[in-house]
This record gives structure tokens, sequence and C-alpha cells, in this order.
């Protein structure tokens, strides 16, 4: 397994992560890794520039790791190439779930569903029997704590809970690696935060391996493990942070605005490259 | 947290996950909260769209009598209301009315049907095939604007005057918008909607069966209805032009007599029957089904 060469190079000897990367490099290198990215590229159209470059990611099973960027750095891309709805240009893609669920920005619910109808689809897609399908869906609803809901039209759900019904619709899917694109970027902040939350206690109850993508540098360091730092045009590796505060954490913890403000800045820097 | 005066905030920082489901719960019921005011009563709905048309039938009856009482045309031509009501009253009387609604109604039943599902066949196979929809897209729009009363003649040479060559005219009248509409309404799904078949692991069947066909419901209802006028019109003018005793006496038919008799008030009362019928199918079928199913995805509000 490579480990990514501009990431071990930015990170320097006094900087206590070098450690903790150290650690992801080992667990990079078990077979057992949830997702894999090694020196993936992916170029769209031929003469313009590579949409992502040489990138190495890996997740190990049942870690949360979150991807922040600014816009064209190729994050959703990356997304798109673990979900396997785009094969790379070049390099390897290798994800430990046969299909790994995928939540959008938007809730993406079929409107002449129900809620339950929507979470049921997926269940028909294991091909999970009718009856099973019925029982199945009212559990996922009410791990997002929407119990009452399913029989509500989409339209007659608020955004928050639409995106929860998408999340008990990735559930369905029963995969090990939820793939999660801004998932929370249209959402109001109190619903917001409340998301976060509700994500966190899934995600330790459910031992799944996730993928955030966001621009949000202190949702990123609220939810995630590790943070990692992607440049843009082309989109690559950058630097990665391990975070090692404390669960809960709110969004309002000194440490993760501690945190936040470090990577935010190392973005800017980033960003600002552009600008000549 | 623990510095907070409000009493919910200290319950809050005690049970964490209890608290989670508190807020959610109100959030939940604060955004949904916004439920639409009860429509308006029967009166007002009574008012509003029941009333209108029968002040304007009213007026435009007012109208037609003041025409016929200073003699625009002469009487003949111009029947007074009366004249026509009573016309119109011995056609239902004497069960000819109800004869020749039942005669075209079920033609174009019959037509309608057979159109919905070659329309629907032939707007599937040009989703399909890129090739064929390049192929016969250009001539299935055109179709749509070819007034389907050219096709009565060579249906007739085709088959004779028979209900053979009035179904051919209502199948070319209304399959291809049955077929436009259901591919505008395919081309009109979001592509987020196939994404999400697709990550959730539907094969190509499964997705157009469980996303791309329910999502394009809206799109082919409207070319439903489309083609229902179509098929109408089409019926009517295949029926006033192939008048034969084997045939029956449908609404085109009964028209036609008005026409060889040169009775004005049968005219009036076919085109009024003619009219009714079109009207009514669309209150009692089509705007129903469509408002259920615009309702139902939150397109419309009420």
């Amino acid at each position: 397994m490579s480990t990514n060469q501009l990431t071990t190079d930015r990170l320097t000897a006094e900087d206590p992560l070098v450690r903790s990367r150290g650690e992801g490099v080992a667990d990079a290198g078990s077979p057992a890794a949830a997702v894999r990215v090694s020196g993936v590229s992916q170029v769209f159209e031929r003469g313009r520039p590579p949409v992502l470059d040489g990138v190495d990611l890996t997740v190990a099973p049942g870690e949360f790791v979150c991807l922040v960027g600014a816009s064209g750095c190729g994050k959703s891309t990356l997304l798109n190439l673990l979900a396997g709805l785009v094969k790379p240009t070049a390099g390897q893609v290798e994800v430990s779930a046969q299909r790994p669920a995928l939540m959008f920005q938007e809730p993406a619910l079929l409107p002449w569903l129900t809620a339950s109808g929507n979470v049921e689809l997926a269940l028909r897609a294991r091909g999970v029997g009718r009856v099973e399908r019925r029982a199945e869906a009212a559990r996922l609803l009410g791990v997002v704590n929407l119990a009452d809901a399913g029989r509500k039209r989409v339209h007659e759900l608020s955004g928050g809970m639409r995106q929860r019904v998408a999340l008990a619709r990735a559930l369905a899917q029963d995969s090990s690696v939820l793939l999660m694109d801004e998932p929370f970027a249209a959402l109001d902040a109190i619903t917001r935060d409340v998301l976060h939350l509700e994500l966190a206690r899934v995600w330790a109850e459910q031992q799944l391996s996730v993928v955030f993508v966001t621009h949000n540098v202190r949702e990123a360091v609220r939810l995630g493990q590790r943070v990692v730092l992607m440049g843009s045009r082309p989109g690559r590796i950058v630097r990665e942070w391990r975070v090692d505060l404390p669960q809960p954490r709110t969004i309002e913890s000194a440490g993760v605005s501690e945190l936040a403000a470090e990577i935010t800045r190392e973005l800017h820097r980033e960003i600002s490259r552009h600008g000549n | 947290m623990a510095t907070s005066t409000t009493p919910s905030g200290n319950r809050a920082a005690e049970s964490p996950d209890v608290g989670t489901r508190a807020i959610e719960a109100g959030l939940d019921a604060l955004d949904t909260a916004a439920t639409l005011p009860p429509g308006p009563s029967l009166g007002k709905r009574f008012v509003r769209s029941v009333l209108p048309p029968i002040v304007f039938l009213a007026a435009l009856v007012g109208v037609w009598q003041i025409a016929y009482v200073a003699e625009v045309k002469p009487p003949y031509a111009l029947p007074s209301p009366a004249d026509v009501w009573e016309v119109f009253w011995e056609s239902v009387t004497d069960g000819r009315a109800f004869e020749a609604i039942w005669t075209s109604l079920s033609r174009g039943a019959v037509g309608f049907a057979l159109s919905l599902v070659i329309g629907t066949a032939l707007g599937l196979a040009m989703w399909w095939s890129r090739w064929l929809r390049a192929a016969i897209g250009p001539i299935v729009s055109g179709l749509q604007s070819l007034p389907s009363v050219a096709w009565v003649p060579a249906a007739i040479i085709w088959f004779q005057l028979t209900d053979a060559a009035i179904y051919t005219v209502v199948l070319l009248g209304a399959a291809p918008s049955i077929a436009n509409g259901l591919l505008s309404g395919m081309k009109q799904v979001p592509p987020l909607f196939d994404r999400v078949g697709r990550v959730l692991g539907l094969s190509a069947l499964g997705r157009t069966r469980y996303v791309l066909l329910p999502a394009a419901l809206p799109g082919y209802l409207g070319g439903l209805r489309q083609g229902w006028a179509f098929a109408w019109r089409s019926l009517m003018a295949a029926e006033l032009i192939t008048y034969s005793p084997q045939l029956g006496q449908g609404l085109g038919q009964l028209l036609n007599v008005g026409r060889e008799l040169s009775q004005m008030s049968l005219v009036i009362t076919s085109i009024a029957l003619i009219l009714a019928v079109g009207i009514a199918i669309e209150l009692l079928v089509f705007a129903p089904l469509e408002r259920r199913v615009l309702v139902r995805r939150g397109l419309t509000v009420r």
C-alpha cells in the first residue's frame, strides 16, 4: 500500500499528527480496509486538467473520515467513484462493501412514495420480501426517530425529516460503508446540529465506515475521526488531521473550534494559491 | 451547559440522548406545523367554480334569444333557444341522444384503449432506442399537428365503411400524443432519481419499473388527457364522414343527419351533446386523476 507522498511530505516531524498518521498507514496496510483508493486520477475531458490527480485514501472499518475542500477539489467525484457510479481514469478503488450506501446533498426521496415506501424501495432492491420490508422500514424509521412518519408523503416532511428518511434509506441498504455528499449543507443550523447528534449516534450503533464530504470545516471536525483536506484543480489530498477529541462533541466545543481554525487556515492557504 | 438557567437546558445536559430525541421531535412538530388552512366551504366553492359557468351560459342564451328576436339570421338558420330545447328534450326522451352517446363513447373507449396500448409501447420503444427516437420522433411529433380527419379518406379506402376505419382514424389521432406525453414525461425525470436507483442497486428493469415510470407519470397523464381529446375529435370527424346504416348512429352521425335535413336545432343539439361528453370525461376522469397524482406528490396545493 503506497502512502500519499504529498501528504507525508507536508506533515512535518514537529507535527504530533505524524504519529497518528503512522497508525493510519498501518491500518491501510491491513487487507481489511473498508475503503482503499490508490493513485486514482479522473479526467472527464481530454486536454483539460484532471478532476482528481493521484489520490490515495484509506478508510479503516468503522472509521469516520471527513473530506473537506473548496469547490473544484473533486470531493463529489471521489464519492461517485467510491459509490461505483463512475470508473476512474487511472488508479484503483476498492470498497469492502459490495454496494456502499450513498446520501446526497438533496434528500433525493421519491415523491410518489411515502417515507416508508422510500425505505422499502432500498429493501426491495436487496431482495427483501414484502412482509419483512414493512417491518424493517418501520424499524429503520424508528432508528432516525421517525417512527410515526412512515405513512407521510415526502412533501409533508420538513427538510430535516426528509434527510433523516434518506439516512434510514441508506441504512436500509445494509452496507458497512456509508458515503455522504454534503448531506446537511441545505439545512438550517439548528436542524443540522440535531442531525449531527443523530448521525454520530447511528454511526456508533451501526459500526459504519463513513466517508463524509463537506464544505464545512467545523462540521468535519465535529463528526470525523479524521479530517482530510483536499486541494482544488486538480483535486488531490493536501493534508490530514486525526481528531482526538472526545465524543460526544458539539460544534461549539473549544477543541473543535481550535482544530477547525487550524484546518481553515490551511484551507485558505490552499485556496489562495488559485488567485494568482 | 451547567450554568444554564433554563430548566430544559439542564435536562438536556443530564441526559444527552433523550435530549436529542426531544429536540428532534420538537423541531419536527415546528417544521411541519404549517399545515394548510381548511379549504373553502361548500358554499364558497359553489360561488367560485359552479356559479360562473352557469352565469355565462345564461348570458349566452340571453344573447342568442336577442339575436333570434332581432332576426340576425333567418329562423331556419338560427332557431330560438326554446326550439332547440324542444328538439334536445325530444332526443333525450325518445332515447336517440343516449343511443348516440353510447355508440360514440364506446367507440371512443375502444379506440382510446387501443391508442393507449400502442402509444405507450411506442413511447417506451422511443425511450429505449435512441436510434428509433431520432428516426421517428419528428414524425410522431408531426402527426400531432396533422388533423386526423385527413386520414378519413385513406381509412375508408382501406377498411370501407366499417368500425375498423373509425378506429384507425382515432388511433392515428391519439397514439402520437400518448407516445409523446410518455416520452416527454420520462425526459423530465430528474437525473438524481436515476442515480438513486443505481445507488440502491436496482437493475435497469427495476429502475424503469420503480423509478422512471412512476416519475414520468404526470407527463404521461398529460399525454393521456391530450390523447383522449384527440381521440374524441378524430372520432367525431370520422363519424361525420363515414355515414352508413350498418355503422349505427353516433353523435357525429346525428350531427350529419341534422345537416342533411337542414335542421339547425338538431345540429346545435348534437354539438351540445358532443361538447357535454367531452367536458364530462375531462371533469370525471382526467381532472380527478391528475389532481390525485399531483396532490400526492405535493406538486399542487389542492
